[in-house]
């Protein structure tokens, strides 16, 4: 049973309350098709459980078969280092058939954030460590393609369109309060 | 159906192809941790999976000093062709004549289909096996087992 080495702390880019009962965490790489299908997949799990999950978004970028993946990721990393992780995060999924520096430097500027200022990020790597050791995390996790989940801190194995996803999530959360049920 | 080798024994020699004209020993590696990764099949997507995520996670292994071989029943060409299209930077060796004898040593042979195990060993420097797991076919392992065994060898 693969279980996250790393355990949710402060560094992670968080969505929801970081105690609540179920976290989702979640290792993609933004130019994966597969996790461009689970984006939306996710929100509505997000919705649907409301205030009993967290999610967290980490780097696992294909670097050799998905060209633009590292600088994707290095780009959400700039966004969120100025407040807007969450922000460019939807945008490179949304736009994730046209990824490239042009499509960068325009989400920057939608977002308000300085288009030069990312452009020497890329160019002096700023945010390469950071997705490097979200990386080596999520291979020591037993990350096994993209996307990976981890619920609760277990390797999640199975399909993660919604139903699954949603089913997985309640499984855990009566393993873990057995005084909720449905 | 025979289990796999497990910690402790001696890893069986070898001497695969890795390219139609150059062939791989194990003792040729003796000082540095060896991974082995026997894989059913190249071209199967479950398999293209398994290799192009250690392909991605192969720095992860080099901090470790370790070899990864990735082994199946194909054979060299298959082997080329496919290692070329995934862009592949480690060997992929060709358990092809007498077929499967490699795997078999390592009690890591589905004779029914032909095909290897989806398993892995990591064997130390001085050629023992210091973990080994075998996979549900159908499931990539990931590499956290791998990594893990190696956190544990002696340095």
């Amino acid at each position: 049973m693969s279980k996250l080495s790393i355990a949710v702390n402060g560094e992670d880019h968080l969505q929801g309350d970081p105690s609540s009962e179920c976290s989702l965490v979640e290792y993609g790489d933004y130019q994966c098709p597969y996790c461009g299908e689970a984006y939306p997949v996710v929100k509505r799990i997000q919705k649907h459980f409301g205030k009993r999950l967290s999610f967290v978004f980490r780097n696992f970028p294909l670097s050799q078969m998905h060209p633009w993946a590292e600088r994707a990721a290095e780009v959400a990393e700039f966004a969120g280092a100025h407040g807007k992780f969450w922000n460019m995060h939807d945008l490179l999924f949304e736009n994730q058939e046209g990824l490239g520096d042009a499509l960068f430097l325009k989400l920057a500027e939608m977002l308000e954030l300085s288009p030069s200022q990312l452009e020497s990020a890329i160019e002096e790597q700023t945010y390469r460590a950071r997705v490097r050791a979200d990386f080596a995390g999520g291979a020591r996790s037993g990350v096994n393609g993209t996307p990976t989940f981890f619920i609760n801190g277990e390797r999640h194995n199975g399909p993660f369109d919604f139903d699954s996803l949603r089913k997985a999530i309640e499984r855990k959360l009566k393993l873990y309060f057995p005084s909720i049920s449905e | 159906m025979a289990d796999i080798l497990a910690a402790g024994t001696v890893a069986p020699a070898f001497s695969l192809h890795v390219t139609p004209d150059k062939t791989l020993s194990l003792s040729e590696l003796r000082g540095k941790p060896v991974i082995l990764a026997f894989y059913p099949a190249d071209w199967s997507p479950v398999c293209g999976d398994q290799m192009e995520l250690y392909n991605e996670i192969l720095p992860e292994f080099q901090k470790h000093g370790a070899e990864l071989i990735g082994v199946s029943v194909d054979g060299v060409w298959c082997h080329e062709a496919f290692a070329e299209d995934r862009h592949l930077h480690f060997p992929l060796a060709a358990d092809f004549e007498p077929k499967g004898q490699v795997a078999m040593s390592y009690g890591a042979y589905r004779a029914r289909e032909g095909v290897c195990e989806r398993a892995l060993f990591v064997i130390d420097r001085n050629g023992v096996i210091a973990w080994s797991y075998r996979s549900p076919i159908a499931i990539n392992p990931g590499a956290d087992g791998i990594l893990e065994a190696h956190e544990d060898l002696p340095k």
